[in-house]
């Protein structure tokens, strides 16, 4: 229990920290000190004298800010939800990139964006749930494709969400290319990177994040169960078909929010969980609210990355997390491969 | 001694093949009924349509007169456990972790453990004498072990009716008797009523109270083991040439395959 409270300790820390790195660096560099200042002059009667260049603070609020609020959101929403795919495919491979969930929100929010609803101030609104259905047709066609006898095998999992995917990329593609003005969102949403920035998005996905990562924070204990199986776990008393149909959902809803406004984001949601599951151990009622503060941590520091290797140009998140996350991946499947899965 | 799992005309079909045929039977508080016959009779079918998780085309299962396909998951789990072949799932777990989630019909969605549910799985690790492992991890642990975690899950449900499948099987020598002991020792204090497939014929003989023999998915003969476990009934159910001899030291029915 005392080594539980440590671990939330140090991922809060290493979340703040990386908070502090991504509102702070870029092509203006902004000390920690006068962040902290230029947020404290905020507040009304807080009595801080700027002494800073006015467009400092216009960069950390209009511009900074928002995107690293997004970015943390993002990395919650993917890390979360990947946890809870894994869990419920019982298999630690499982990642919404992998399977072919965020691809398939891809192509559910470029479907709303090509009706041109992302013109009108609703529309924006609207985008994440269009990513949502689809993320939800996505991950019940994987599912029904990769299922053998009860069991979702590694194999078929993988094989069925890498077509499923790239079946939905190519669509999200061809769609996108059909209007030019579109391009630079299209590339956006497959190499995993932000196009929008300002406040417009934080506001427009905050209730769905923050409906998602609660909901999915409480799905432990059923995970827990699953974990034996269906039918044990009938047996032991789990309503089964109400739990996955629950945890589906929800992940699929995570996993949509963070697709529609900052592309196709991969491997972060396989990294985390797994980091923490080696480092922490296995119940889900702690892994899942674990991989949502270490993924949010994560996908900052990516960012931070994404925006500074070849500065003053930026690379999409995305390019960097499979950098990494790919090898990471085989890692794994070497380790899946002599060890029982669990 | 008063009836606890009652099974009434029980028939189960996978698709259009029938895979048991009118089977009643019933299992009285603190007793072992063991179930035999021969590979695809039927007793894994049997013990998971008792369990409700496999719904019957005709009869119905009774638990402490109750009919289970009624009852809500977890009420039906609070009445009747089971105890599966010990496989490597959800072996990243630790003991205490496993049998805690034997736990899950009494707790919320959360799964946060009350008072109750801590003293139920401390009681449920004594009976079982896990209590020293407690903290190890289940894929640490060897086979007949394994099977031991489940038997501990299976009583935190603190259930009056538990349904075993196959529990020795892939165990040694020792271990097939320590569990079986374990087995016996629990119908008896904890006034468990006790269904189990078993493959061993000679382990039914030690152990059981009662026999009943599936065929083809139909219960043909029912009794204690001296009246089951016959040359006549066992060479028409398995045709293989098989003598029953008396066991000289408990004077129960040995049976030696003739080859």
């Amino acid at each position: 229990m005392k080594k539980t409270g440590r671990v939330y300790l140090i991922v809060c820390g290493l979340l703040l920290a990386a908070g502090l790195l991504s509102v702070g660096l870029g092509a203006v560099t902004i000390a920690p000190g006068t962040l902290l200042r230029i947020l404290l002059a905020q507040w009304p009667g807080s009595g801080v004298v700027p002494d800073w260049p006015h467009a400092h603070s216009t960069i950390l609020l209009q511009v900074r800010l928002p995107h690293s609020i997004l970015v943390a959101l993002t990395g919650a929403a993917l890390a979360g939800s990947g946890a809870a795919y894994q869990g419920l495919f019982r298999n630690p491979l499982a990642d919404p990139y992998l399977i072919g969930v965020a691809s398939g929100a891809g192509l559910g929010a470029v479907v709303a964006l090509s009706f041109g609803f992302s013109s009108t101030p609703l529309g924006m609104y609207f985008i994440p749930a269009a990513a949502f259905v689809g993320a939800l047709l996505t991950v019940g066609l994987v599912y029904n494709l990769a299922r053998v006898n009860g069991y979702v095998p590694l194999t078929t999992l993988i094989l069925a969400g890498v077509a499923v995917g790239a079946f939905a990329s190519a669509m999200t593609s061809f769609l996108m290319l059909r209007s030019n003005a579109m391009v630079t969102r299209a590339l956006a949403f497959l190499l995993g990177g932000s196009p929008v920035n300002g406040w417009e998005p934080v506001f427009a996905t905050l209730p769905y994040f923050g409906v998602g990562l609660v909901l999915l924070a409480v799905c432990g204990h059923p995970l827990n169960v699953l974990q034996f199986g269906e039918e044990q776990a009938r047996q032991m008393g789990l309503n089964v078909d109400r739990a996955k149909i629950f945890i589906v959902i929800v992940a699929s809803l995570t996993t949509a929010v963070a697709v529609a406004f900052s592309g196709v984001i991969g491997f972060i949601g396989l990294i985390v969980p797994h980091l923490f599951r080696i480092l922490w151990g296995p119940d889900y009622r702690h892994l899942i609210p674990m991989s949502i503060l270490g993924g949010a941590a994560a996908l900052l520091l990516a960012d931070v990355g994404a925006r500074t290797v070849i500065a003053p140009q930026s690379v999409p998140v995305g390019i960097l997390t499979a950098m990494v996350g790919a090898p990471f991946f085989l890692w794994i499947l070497r380790r899946a491969k002599r060890e029982v899965l669990w | 001694m008063s009836v606890m799992l009652q099974v009434e005309n029980l028939s189960v079909s996978y698709g259009a093949r029938e895979v048991l045929r009118e089977i009643s039977l019933q299992v009285h508080t603190g007793e072992i009924l063991a179930l035999i016959g021969p590979n695809g009779a039927g007793k894994s079918t049997l013990i998971k349509a008792a369990s409700g998780i496999l719904k019957p085309r005709t009869g119905r299962v009774l638990c402490e007169g109750e009919e289970i396909s009624k009852l809500p998951d977890h009420l039906r789990a609070r009445r009747l456990a089971v105890v599966p072949q010990a496989k490597p799932e959800g072996g990243a777990f630790t003991v205490a972790q496993t049998v805690m989630l034997g736990r899950t019909a009494y707790l919320g969605w959360l799964g946060k453990p009350g008072e109750r549910d801590e003293r139920s799985v401390a009681h449920a690790l004594r009976m079982t004498g896990l209590t020293d492992f407690a903290e190890r991890h289940v894929a640490e642990l060897s086979g007949g072990e394994q099977q031991r975690v489940l038997v501990a899950r299976a009583l935190a449900q603190a259930t009056r009716t538990m349904l075993l499948d196959e529990p020795t099987n892939h165990l040694d020598l020792q271990h097939q008797a320590s569990l079986l002991k374990l087995i016996r020792m629990l119908a008896g204090e904890c006034e468990l009523a006790v269904l189990v497939a078993l493959h061993d014929l000679n382990l039914v003989s030690l152990f059981a109270d009662r026999v009943a023999l599936l065929v083809g998915g139909r219960l043909t003969h029912l009794g204690t083991p001296s009246e089951v476990l016959t040359e006549e009934i066992l060479q028409a159910a398995y045709h293989a040439p098989v003598r029953v001899r008396e066991n000289p030291e408990n004077g129960r029915p040995l049976v030696l395959l003739q080859i």
